[in-house]
């Protein structure tokens, strides 16, 4: 059912204003969503200032600066730092992107940083992901053979592997998950962009044989019918992939298959 | 894995508007949705002068005057514009579920396209009609 509220240990109160850098000319404002789940309190949003002359030009570098200089109870995940690991995901500014190749160029005035949409909060700016995990998992995210294994590996022509260009390249960050509307009101049984463009990536392996039984498993009104074509998906994905792409090209397999 | 206090996590915000950015692809989405429920709205206005038009001429009369007033004239352009907006956005899905024209850039176009093709067709149809 479609939520427009949030429930009420969600609702955000407002939060504590850190002291400005002494001696900045060049500073910004940050606003970042809290919750920890020691004080038994509702969220709230903080709001720290940042003297930019100082500060690297990634908002990861601006988080790191933070936890470092202001705030070290400031908890978020981060790995990488050159967006291949997708650990930093979250709403920058309006729309889910990686914080570690996001610019702070990017946004125009005043920088707020919120989890990914529509998620239970573990901690600050962490969502817990273990449903998004499972519905991955339960894609059969693995090439599935019925034939004898060759003697030394499963070839692929060029052409049949250049078709999983574009799908492969998914990190598994979230970003376009959380950003469906879809997602957000019925990710219980809706697979979701990420999964569903995992589960596209392997039923077009030209080497999978198992491509029928996989199309049998989404054929649900819920894991896959639920996709409007919304492209919130396709618009923030961070490394530029088109989840809404994959999902119409299952659909058409789907019809492709009965007539 | 020790964890606390799963049952109580907050749910973190979303909402288009005041927390994530509304775009012309989710806006164009969306407003499908709208207008096909405010089209059943308008059919049943058509049924009501219908149905008074059986009924009786007292009936009739009183239906007839909201319809033909300026109220009447506004929902009558308002039912043409979400009729128009309605079968554009349907289009769009009928190219899309062909596997055309799925990309970003080309959807937002479509999607501006849907609003503006909306208002230059009603006003087309009241005009002419």
């Amino acid at each position: 059912m479609a939520q427009f509220t949030l429930p009420k240990n969600s609702r955000i109160r407002t939060g504590k204003t850190w002291p400005k850098p002494d001696g900045a000319t060049n500073v910004r404002k940050f606003q970042i969503y809290r919750w920890s789940p020691d004080d038994g309190e509702n969220p709230r949003v903080d709001t720290y200032f940042l003297d930019m002359d100082k500060c690297g030009p990634m908002v990861l570098d601006a988080l790191i600066k933070i936890k470092n200089e202001i705030d070290p109870t400031l908890t978020f995940r981060r790995s990488c730092r050159e967006g291949i690991c997708g650990s930093c995901a979250m709403m920058i500014d309006g729309i889910n992107t990686l914080a570690c190749i996001y610019g702070l160029d990017e946004i125009k005035g005043d920088v707020t940083i919120y989890p990914l949409p529509h998620m239970p909060v573990v901690k600050d700016l962490i969502p817990d992901l273990t449903h998004f995990y499972a519905q991955h998992a339960s894609i059969m995210p693995w090439l599935e053979t019925k034939t004898n294994k060759p003697a030394k590996e499963w070839r692929q022509s060029i052409e049949d592997r250049k078709k999983l260009d574009g799908l492969y390249e998914c990190v598994m960050c979230a970003s376009c998950s959380t950003s469906c509307p879809s997602y957000w009101w019925n990710g219980d049984r809706y697979l979701g962009p990420a999964a569903l463009l995992h589960a596209y990536r392997w039923i077009i392996d030209s080497r999978d044989e198992a491509t029928g039984e996989r199309l049998d498993e989404l054929e649900d009104p819920f894991k896959l019918y639920r996709c409007h074509t919304i492209m919130n998906c396709a618009k923030t994905c961070p490394k530029g992939l088109n989840p809404a792409a994959a999902i119409a090209h299952i659909k058409q397999m789907m019809v492709e298959r009965t007539v | 894995m020790a964890d606390v206090n799963r049952g109580n996590r907050p749910l973190s915000p979303f909402m288009i508007g005041p927390y994530y950015r509304p775009q012309i692809t989710s806006i164009s989405s969306i407003m499908v949705r709208i207008t096909g429920i405010a089209c059943y709205g308008f059919a049943f206005l058509v049924i009501c002068w219908l149905v008074a038009a059986a009924t009786s001429e007292a009936a009739f009369g009183r239906v007839d005057w909201l319809l033909t007033s300026y109220l009447g004239d506004l929902l009558m352009l308002l039912a043409a514009w979400a009729i128009w907006y309605h079968v554009l956005g349907r289009l769009r899905h009928v190219v899309w579920d062909f596997g055309f024209l799925l990309d970003v850039e080309t959807s937002q176009k479509m999607g501006w396209g849907m609003f503006i093709g909306a208002t230059v067709l009603a006003l087309f149809t009241v005009l002419v009609v």
